[in-house]
């Protein structure tokens, strides 16, 4: 079972097709679970302590906005875990923890630059390239068994 | 360690919210259910979760999809009743991927050959655009 994160880093289908293929899909959700459900918040309503910002500032520097370097802190962590990776092309509606542009840049390049298997993927748009979809994301998957 | 769970169904599947929330009221297991609009959010914990979601998966293969969430069903931060209406955040992704699901879950449950795409129309690169400038301007 290999660590596959999944770009975007919320997506249902990926996270969904990976999972039920045996591996583990590395998600946000899984990070902010930790901040929001963790006994003895901080800093409500999130659990945000001054170890987050510090987190974010491993990927981004200090005059990078800091929406950029808190959403690194829930993701950077994540990247570093990756064992493989698929990246599906910026389908233009990403929102909330994949909503902001200069980080989805930057997590793109992280991953690319950390030498793992990628799959690189565009959304389908019709049943001949759902099928070629779900296809090369099996293949890719097997691969890695 | 309790986790949360979605459990969204295709739009062309014929298994209903209603029906996986009612598997699971009449289940063994120790699990808080909320249906939505798009499926259910299951919440328990993480070993129980496992289990549940390879019986709700077995209702409909290739039409139910399964994804983590950070939140508890419910909770005030992200509930909509709470933060007087509107939809919560996060819905729109799920919304946007939900359109594809039936095409996903039709590519799932296909067997035979996959189809060879016919390549995509590629932008004029800029070289070439000046090629053709310079052709016709000379």
């Amino acid at each position: 079972m290999a660590k596959v994160i999944v770009y975007p880093p919320t997506s249902t289908i990926l996270s969904d097709l990976v999972a039920r293929m045996g591996h583990k899909a590395l998600v946000v959700p899984e990070a902010v679970r930790k901040l929001v459900t963790e006994s003895g918040i901080d800093s409500p309503p999130l659990n945000m302590t001054p170890e987050e910002p510090k987190k974010g500032l491993r990927y981004a520097a200090v005059d990078v906005p800091s929406g950029v370097r808190g959403r690194m802190s829930l993701i950077g962590p994540i990247i570093e875990e990756a064992e493989a990776a698929i990246i599906v092309e910026d389908p233009g509606w990403l929102t909330g923890c994949a909503g902001c542009s200069r980080t989805n840049e930057l997590v793109r390049l992280l991953i690319r630059t950390k030498g793992i298997p990628i799959l690189d993927l565009a959304y389908p748009s019709d049943d001949a390239e759902a099928k070629v979809f779900v296809h090369k994301i099996r293949s890719f998957l097997e691969g890695l068994n | 360690m309790l986790v949360t769970k979605y459990v969204i169904t295709s739009s062309e599947s014929n298994i209903l919210p209603s029906d996986i929330a009612m598997k699971i009221y009449g289940s063994k297991y120790d699990v808080t259910v909320k249906e939505t609009c798009m499926g259910v959010t299951i919440n328990g914990e993480e070993e129980v979760i496992d289990e549940l979601v390879k019986e709700i998966r077995a209702l409909d293969p290739a039409g139910i999809f399964i994804k983590d969430r950070g939140f508890p069903p419910g909770d005030p931060r992200r509930c909509r009743g709470r933060r007087g209406g509107g939809a919560r955040p996060g819905f729109y992704m799920i919304e946007s991927e939900s359109k594809m699901l039936p095409m996903i879950s039709r590519a799932l449950s296909s067997e035979g050959e996959i189809p060879v795409l016919a390549e995509k129309k590629k932008p004029l690169s800029p070289g070439r655009l000046q090629e053709i400038i310079k052709e016709d301007l000379s």
